[in-house]
């Protein structure tokens, strides 16, 4: 994988789905150029008014996007903070190499956490169930690793077209110092005035994707020709049917049940996750441009491939709640 | 469900979902408790296909369980996201929606309209170029139909949509129609709208949103979607030259430096003058940095890094305009402003400004008058309170550079920010600079660091705070002696000594030790532009007016000093006679006896002065001093530290 430094985007020889001459790319329209400059506007001011603030990296498009604009934010510098990955240890094994080739190509700082007590308690998603895997390796290793660090401020990669309490989030979201969120005691947010004060141990979760929609991103991903994950795009890979979802069978820990067998099928990921919760969809979408076509006659949103959101009604917001991103 | 698949049927194809411009429009909706807002916003996304089968077969669900509609779709639970809200059926924070049509892809900002929450909506109001306000049918113009229309135009919206709602339940009386357009155009007289929109419409069964309805044949206009569409918002507003507020100073190694921002308004050119608003120092652009390459030129709504021709310092929250065209630059202006605090605003009270990049102590100095919703006449006042709209006088600690908001949203825009919640407690909206206005410091060239450097030290205040009779000028006369040994150049600023010159004018109340130390901290403030370390000893018993002193240094030029002794330890010292005056009663406001004094909770250095002899406090202070005066001066990235 390579990464281009700076003008000279060059195509990609790894991942022929981003190998498009960059002549070949469409310009960035006046919507995304906005876009792109709201997020630049957001990040600066966060490394100008924050003692520590550290990216959350959670390898997915958003992520990607959010690294190009932080890489172009601060050029010729490099972004004045590390990447950091709460990892599960269930995540795809392409995210992993994913997420280690593009620290190593960026030269970028990347912390990844694992909650231990979590593992050591045998806490997964088969055997403990979503809910309680999300709660415990995800929202408890997020305040953890947030602790450890003393980190001040996180990016995170969050859409307000992804998902209703999502909606209602400002960009700076301020989190006590107990990681909660108290979404009837925001602080009004206007125009691009940020108020970024916070006591001692209180937080701010800070959003600069806030405004993109999911085909925003896309686009902006072929225009710029940053690099994904290969499981969005589509490839035969082996499946389960599990409550109606395509769940890809990545590894020798995923039980299968008696006589169940995994089938190859052509398929992709719209969104990433934790694998055995991570549900596939049918396509045959090998370019972006595929992707973007998809999207646009798709019916069904960008979430529902998600096992976690469905646990219960309203379940985002009370995660949110309690400090999950 | 019948309704779902009509729409359905009606999808287009997918390439015409592709916004072939992509121009944006960001509006918002507002309107009183059950005129139907989240109803129209769920409708507008169901009718431009932005809700996917899976949140439909969701909101089937919801309808049934907590609807409001009976057997039909309920679209306000498509858009009231949290949980309260589903159980409570009313909205109650801003909600943003994204959809998009052939023409245009629109941001929704959903203003709450029940009273307690106005502060939302001017939230919305503040990035948004469109209002949608409604107006239920049967219930005509209301209170909250004049406050939103108020706040819309104040925040500087000019484009209106009057959307009449529920026409269905007056049976889709044209005459109804015309009379509450009519009202609603003596309403906004005076408002400053440049186009004002009225549709006749039902967002719960969809009449005049996107299609024209066949049960208003009276009404000729535009469906609401096909307004949106077209309305022609681009007239910005701006009225400024370039503005350039610093937001971050990127300097990767000592071969680039550069001024990280976002253009405000106006265009700049490689080789252009520009000049630094608030500390006048001038210069020419010689690149405009961008990831993708240089470029030639920027414009407003660009993010570039600036890089000038000459060495100049420009910490963050400074602007770079063009010399001929600057901002104001003042520390005293008038603002209109909507109070959202719970606390009410009263004059003298100090808060945190911040407009741009830039963040000082500010307070309202004078509460001009409050703007009556009803009438919108103008009444006197003393105090605001929350949601109410007035004018006042800010006073700023340092000179900060703005516009007035009408002539330019971004530079003449800000927030006041409680200085112990943090909460964000007013949207101040500049208007002009009172006093001194057409005051332009001039950039000089032998600057603080300069004079330093020719001194062989780094300048610094060190601020001896504590109680009368603690020690804190015994001890400022020690560390003198011992700084004056080691070839340092040094100044003392005493309490006594100031009030028999400078200060003689003061007394001892609250305001006038504010403006004491006010006054010694811009003193002290002089002498490290000079390069001199001063020693300060000041009882100075308020934590704010210490916090202010501190204001006026950059980060690393100010040392907080505690020299805390027990009260009874200083009565018992008592050098001066002046604790016996005060058990006496000759004396009435002194520090300790008939007035509180605020210890500093986190000193940059405690002295325990009851447990140690001056001597080596003295020691123990020069110690910290040694080490922060030693070395290169140092370089101050923001001169309005807090």
């Amino acid at each position: 994988m390579t990464y281009p430094l700076r003008a000279d985007l060059a195509g990609d020889a790894d991942l022929s789905a981003l190998a498009v001459d960059r002549e070949a790319r469409p310009a960035l329209s006046p919507h995304l150029k906005r876009l792109e400059a709201e997020a630049i506007h957001i990040m600066r001011e966060v490394a100008a008014e924050f003692a520590k603030p550290v990216m959350l990296y959670s390898i997915g498009k958003d992520s990607s996007v959010m690294l190009h604009l932080a890489r172009k934010a601060f050029f010729p510098s490099k972004p004045p903070f590390p990447l950091m990955h709460v990892d599960t240890t269930w995540k795809f094994r392409e995210m992993i190499s994913f997420r280690d080739e593009t620290a190593k190509a960026l030269d970028w700082e990347l912390i990844v956490h694992v909650n231990e007590e979590g593992v050591a308690r045998g806490v997964d998603p088969f055997r403990s169930g979503s809910a309680v895997h999300t709660q415990v390796m995800k929202t408890e290793g997020l305040k953890q690793a947030l602790d450890r660090w003393g980190f001040d401020a996180a990016f995170g990669g969050a859409r307000r077209d992804e998902e209703k309490s999502r909606a209602k989030e400002r960009i700076f979201s301020h989190r006590t110092a107990s990681h909660a969120w108290d979404p009837r005691n925001q602080r009004p947010e206007l125009w691009r005035v940020f108020n970024t004060r916070i006591g001692p141990g209180e937080s701010m979760r800070v959003f600069p994707l806030s405004n993109w929609t999911e085909l925003d991103v896309w686009q902006y991903i072929a225009a710029e020709g940053i690099p994904v994950v290969p499981l969005y795009f589509a490839a035969e890979r082996p499946v389960v049917k599990r409550n109606g979802a395509l769940i890809m069978v990545d590894d020798e820990r995923m039980p299968l049940d008696p006589g169940e067998q995994p089938e190859l099928r052509r398929v992709r990921f719209r969104t990433l996750g934790c694998y055995p919760l991570t549900g596939a969809i049918r396509s045959d979408a090998t370019t972006l441009d595929d992707i973007v076509a998809e999207l646009l006659a798709s019916k069904v949103s960008e979430r529902q491939g998600r096992v976690i959101d469905q646990d219960e009604q309203s379940s985002m917001e009370r995660k949110k709640r309690e400090g999950y991103f | 469900m019948a309704v779902l698949s009509l729409a359905r049927a009606a999808d287009a194809h997918a390439a015409d979902l592709l916004p072939a411009d992509r121009g944006l429009l960001r509006f918002i909706t507002c309107g009183s408790v059950d005129d139907g807002k989240s109803t129209l916003i769920g409708r507008l996304l169901f009718e431009t296909h932005a809700v996917f089968d899976d949140q439909l077969v969701a909101l089937e669900a919801d309808s049934r369980r907590v609807g409001t509609t009976g057997d039909d779709i309920d679209f306000a639970l498509l858009v009231d996201g949290l949980e309260q809200e589903r159980e409570q059926g009313i909205t109650i924070d801003v909600a943003h929606r994204y959809f998009s049509t052939p023409r245009r892809s629109f941001i929704v900002a959903d203003t709450p309209g029940h009273e307690q929450y106005t502060r939302n909506m001017a939230t919305g109001a503040s990035n948004a170029e469109l209002a949608i306000i409604l107006v239920d049918a049967r219930k005509g113009l209301l209170t909250q139909t004049r406050r939103h229309s108020l706040i819309a135009a104040l925040m500087g919206i000019r484009h209106i949509v009057v959307a009449i709602n529920k026409i269905d339940l007056v049976g889709y009386d044209e005459a109804r129609f015309r009379t509450l357009t009519a009202d609603y155009a003596r309403l906004a007289e005076g408002l400053g709208f440049a186009s004002i929109a009225p549709i006749p419409l039902s967002a719960r069964f969809g009449d005049n949103v996107s299609t024209a309805s066949a049960a208003t044949p009276w009404y000729e206009g535009p469906t609401l979607l096909g307004h949106l569409e077209t309305v022609d918002v681009e007239e910005t507003g701006v009225r400024t030259g370039f503005r350039f507020p610093v937001q971050w100073v990127n300097r990767p190694d000592q071969s680039f430096r550069g001024f990280s921002g976002t253009v405000a308004g106006g265009t700049i050119a490689v080789g252009d003058a520009v000049v630094t608003a608030v500390s006048g120092h001038q210069s020419r652009i010689a690149r405009i940095v961008t990831f993708d390459g240089d470029l030639e030129r920027a414009s407003a709504g660009d993010a570039v890094t600036l890089v000038l021709a000459d060495e100049i310092d420009v910490p963050r929250g400074d602007v770079l305009v063009t010399p001929r065209e600057r901002p104001s630059v003042a520390s005293r202006l008038s603002a209109d402003i909507v109070w959202m605090g719970e606390d009410l605003a009263v004059a003298g009270r100090s808060y945190l400004l911040k407009i741009g990049t830039r963040t000082v102590p500010a307070r309202i100095s004078a509460i001009d008058h409050t703007l009556d919703v009803e009438t919108l006449g103008i009444t006197p006042a003393v105090s605001l309170g929350l949601n109410a709209i007035g004018q006042v006088e800010i006073e700023t600690l340092v000179p900060i550079a703005f516009d007035a908001y009408a002539d330019n949203r971004a530079t003449g825009a800000f927030i006041l920010i409680d200085r112990f919640t943090h909460a964000t407690v007013a949207a101040g909206l500049a208007r002009e600079a009172r006093g001194a206005t057409n005051v332009h410091r001039h950039g000089f060239d032998v600057d603080r660091d300069a004079r330093a450097a020719l001194k062989r030290q780094r300048p610094l205040a060190i601020w001896l705070t504590g109680l009368p009779g603690s020690g804190k000028s015994t001890i400022a006369n020690l560390l003198e002696r011992k700084l004056h040994a080691l070839g340092r150049h040094t100044a003392v600023l005493d309490g006594d000594s100031l009030r028999q010159g400078l200060n003689a004018d003061l007394g001892f109340d609250a305001a006038a030790r504010a403006e004491n130390v006010r006054r010694a901290a811009e003193v002290a403030r002089l002498m490290v532009d000079a390069g001199l370390i001063v020693i300060c000893a000041f009882v100075s018993p308020f934590r704010d007016d210490r916090a202010n002193a501190r204001a006026r240094f950059a980060d690393g030029d100010f040392l907080e000093v505690f020299v805390d002794a027990p009260l009874e330890v200083c009565a018992e010292r008592d050098p001066k006679g002046l604790y016996a005056g005060a058990r006496e009663g000759r004396i009435a406001t002194f520090t300790g006896v008939g007035q509180a004094y605020e210890p500093p909770l986190s000193p940059d250095v405690h002295l325990d002065a009851a447990g140690a002899e001056a001597h080596a406090l003295a020691e123990q202070l020069l110690a910290v001093v040694e080490r922060r005066i030693t070395g290169a001066a140092g370089n101050s990235e923001d001169s309005a530290a807090l």
